[in-house]
């Protein structure tokens, strides 16, 4: 009696804790879209739509979530980290490179991981990271002294550590890792300090270099072409990788966004498309060959880098189904190309837009005459920031349309200096200039007018590339999106709110003041059949639930 | 100068060896840019009008130790052995070429100032409190009111030219800090106030008829704009060039401490 009474207890907390710990196998990863319960990798899944299926949370109730739980991070950088989370345990990144294993319903601390990176570690943009990736019982994680971390999922004991490149050169590594079968890939940051930038795979068991795709082509490969014969430009042109691609596993090929060609702002000593920079690239997973390539802004000279994350949906394009790439690019426009071939399909501005007119035939912008970085400055729109950046998109597949995080009536001076590579050290030639006098809002107060830019949602229907909806912001956001089967789309903003909005229409149906900048992306996901959401703002993780 | 905060980029920028730039033609932009760095790291110790330090004037075109652009940068950014001028290196390469543009272009603005008859502050004070009515909408120290920029510390952050400009034209720039808003509630109340902060849902702002602070719903507010004018009045046919210049070197005089 007294057996039973302890078996039917344990089942009891066995139940009300979820399911039992399983390992993530390369399996699940690849259906993670069937376990809407969990986040199994950095976007949710390989599709990169940042959707989920679950639907407690819906139009109607949204207004009743309330915080469960607040993780407070020790650290005072930018938390730019989307969590996982694999059966009632999430794994995040206090930045710069700590991973913290949490009880997801409560967010106690199980354990942390803390990686002191080396000194010479000098990422441009903040000692960040944004998350995880994990296969089988192991983490994996990419650090800012451009290291490769393994780490034991259960414990947090370091499993291996690999070094990527040297981070006394420029290089570092501020995204998620993508495991796809047994390797795991990542890409180094590093486009302002003139490196030669590049994808690798690295054996997920043992850390072993599998493959490396250069995104500046060497001499004698296709597309060295583009840079200047006779010279060392392609050796430190840049064309980083900072933010995680997606994988097609039934084209097996994995989609990456590529950065700027470097020097960032003068293009003098670097004449030619510069390839990849600014580009999406489709290599195979298993080698890192080259299937195809995209360049959205060749010989580009204003930052423009093209790291965002490659939304793949399949839908039906002019009457027939096809496998497409949505891609909402920092230079301004909106594109649809299919991912099978690289093939363009669509580009439209998503913003204000004065560099490019439109595309050729083949999907090539066409120029506008004078429109380069000059030593006076010269108005370009978008701005340095973009019309939007890093932060992720979302795509539903209910609503069939896609959303865009979006820096509107928003510009830069572009000013062109000399300069001269040396090794580690900054490489931009030049420098954006704000063309208001508020700038990009640095102060805790903001005082600027609508002309002077502004933050939007805007949703925009793939198959022609209109602008159905724009949820307006006072300030600019860097803040990712995520939508549900349930019609709802969470996202946030500079100003510190979280908030959701009805994904048909854009309205405003609830808002939470978290009290900092969010400058991440939202996930959700259920634990004993109750749905959670969590985003990160400030220096902490919030996560809500509905009221019970 | 005054110690800068030091960002770990700006550092790494610092410490590339950029080749010199040419001396040029000195574009809006940079010098706004070089106004921007002058008073993050030289107004402190040189003045607003860069002439705080005795036989050390660097707001009027000519400088005792240094000719080209180049020179300046690396006086900048090497410091002067022996005098209080320490080193900025922190201050890169294209940043102090900004503020060498905005240097110069300080010389041929400075022009227009010394044309003014000199002031006395003790009359222009009188004006101030008297005439003018400035304590209507300005504090200094803890006399008069909030709505208008204080100007307790006016004579450390303007130069005269600039408040000369503004007595007389106080449209011609409006800084964002001073920018005023008008709301309209849903019962038809209407009031005008500085702007303090705002985002997509709040307005937060100081009535200038109360001086109370003011936080709005915008969902409570049938209308919110910018003031695009500034309330202050020109004062352009209302003082003599000497008042003018009286008050002007009132202003000047005024860096915070009681007066």
């Amino acid at each position: 009696m007294r057996l039973i009474n302890i078996r039917n207890m344990l089942f009891a907390v066995l139940a009300a804790t979820g399911p039992l710990y399983a390992q993530v196998s390369n399996d699940r990863i690849l259906r993670a879209g069937q376990e809407p319960q969990n986040w199994l990798t950095h976007h949710g899944n390989y599709n990169s739509e940042r959707y989920s299926t679950l639907s407690q949370v819906t139009v109607e109730n949204v207004k009743n979530l309330e915080v469960q739980w607040i993780f407070q991070a020790r650290s005072l950088e930018k938390f730019e980290a989307t969590p996982l989370v694999v059966d009632g345990i999430m794994y995040t990144v206090q930045a710069p490179n700590d991973i913290v294993a949490l009880d997801a319903a409560t967010g106690r601390l199980f354990w942390t991981y803390s990686h002191t990176p080396d000194q010479a570690a000098r990422p441009c943009c903040g000692r960040v990271n944004r998350g995880l990736a994990i296969l089988g019982d192991t983490l994996f994680m990419a650090t800012i002294d451009a290291r490769l971390i393994a780490v034991d999922a259960k414990s947090g004991r370091p499993l291996w550590d690999v070094a990527v490149a040297k981070p006394e050169s420029g290089y570092a590594m501020t995204l998620a890792p993508l495991v796809v079968k047994d390797k795991v890939i990542v890409g180094t940051a590093g486009g302002e300090y003139g490196i030669r930038g590049f994808l690798a795979a690295y054996d997920a068991k043992t850390g072993k270099e599998v493959w490396r795709f250069y995104t500046i082509p060497g001499p004698a490969e296709p597309g060295h072409e583009t840079w200047p014969a006779n010279t060392n430009a392609w050796e430190h042109g840049g064309a980083s990788v900072w933010v995680t691609g997606s994988y097609d596993p039934d084209l097996n090929l994995t989609y990456w966004g590529i950065g700027n060609p470097g020097p960032d702002w003068n293009g003098d000593e670097r004449n030619g498309d510069n390839l990849y920079s600014c580009s999406v690239v489709a290599l195979d997973a298993d080698t890192g060959k080259l299937k195809w390539y995209y360049q959205f802004s060749p010989h580009d000279e204003f930052d423009y880098d093209s790291t965002q994350v490659p939304v793949l949906a399949d839908m039906q394009w002019k009457g027939s189904p096809r496998k497409v790439m949505l891609w909402a690019n920092r230079n301004g426009f909106f594109y649809v190309l299919d991912r099978a071939t690289g093939q363009f399909l669509l580009g439209k501005p998503f913003v204000e837009v004065n560099w490019a007119s439109g595309f050729d035939e083949k999907g090539r912008p066409q120029r506008v005459p004078g429109m380069v970085p000059t030593p006076q400055g010269t108005l370009i729109l978008p701005g340095n920031q973009g019309g939007t950046n890093w932060y992720n998109p979302s795509y539903s597949p209910k609503t069939g349309l896609f959303y865009i995080p979006t820096w509107a009536n928003y510009s830069s001076l572009y000013v062109k200096q000399p300069d001269e590579y040396v090794e580690g050290k900054a490489f931009r030639g030049g420098t954006p200039r704000p063309t208001t006098p508020n700038g990009i809002r640095t102060t805790a107060n903001n005082l600027a007018k609508e002309d002077e830019g502004y933050g939007a949602i805007r949703a925009v229907d793939p198959h022609t590339g209109e602008m159905k909806w724009q949820f307006k912001m006072t300030d600019v956001t860097d803040a990712g999106v995520l939508t549900t089967a349930s019609n709802l789309l969470f996202s946030g903003g500079r100003e510190g709110y979280f908030y959701a909005l009805d994904a048909r229409d854009g309205k405003l149906l609830w808002k939470f003041p978290a009290g900092g900048r969010v400058v991440a992306g939202p996930m959700t996901f259920s634990l004993s059949g109750r749905q959670y959401v969590s985003i990160a703002a400030g220096n902490s993780l919030f996560t809500f639930a509905l009221k019970q | 100068m005054a110690s800068v905060r030091v960002c770990s980029f700006a550092c790494i920028l610092a410490s590339l060896a950029l080749p010199l730039f040419a001396q040029h033609e000195y574009t809006e932009s940079e010098i706004e840019a070089g106004k921007a760095q002058y008073a993050i790291n030289c107004v402190r110790c040189h003045g607003p009008d860069g002439d705080n330090i005795t036989n050390a004037d660097i707001g009027h075109g000519k400088f005792r130790r240094a000719n080209t652009d180049a020179e300046l940068i690396t006086l900048m950014r090497e410091g002067i052995p022996g005098t209080r001028m320490a080193a900025f290196p922190n201050i890169n390469e294209p940043a102090a070429q900004t503020i060498v543009a905005y240097l110069r272009s300080m010389a041929s603005t400075a022009a227009a100032a010394a044309a003014l008859p000199s002031g006395d502050a003790t009359r222009g004070k009188t004006i101030f409190e008297g005439k003018g009515a400035c304590r209507t909408c300005h504090r200094v120290g803890d006399q008069g009111s909030r709505a208008g920029p204080d100007l307790s510390q006016i004579g450390s952050q303007r130069r005269v030219v600039e408040l000369h400009r503004s007595i007389l034209d106080p449209d011609a720039e409006i800084v964002p800090a001073n920018r005023f808003v008008r709301v309209v509630s849903k019962d038809g109340s209407t009031l005008t106030g500085k702007l303090l902060n705002q985002d997509s849902f709040t307005v937060q702002i100081l009535d200038i008829k109360d001086e109370k602070l003011k936080s709005f719903s915008k969902s409570s507010l049938r209308e919110y704009t910018f003031v695009n004018n500034s309330p202050m009045p020109s004062y352009k046919d209302k003082l003599s060039t000497q008042e003018l210049s009286d008050l002007i070197s009132y202003l000047g005089s005024l860096k915070g401490q009681a007066n």
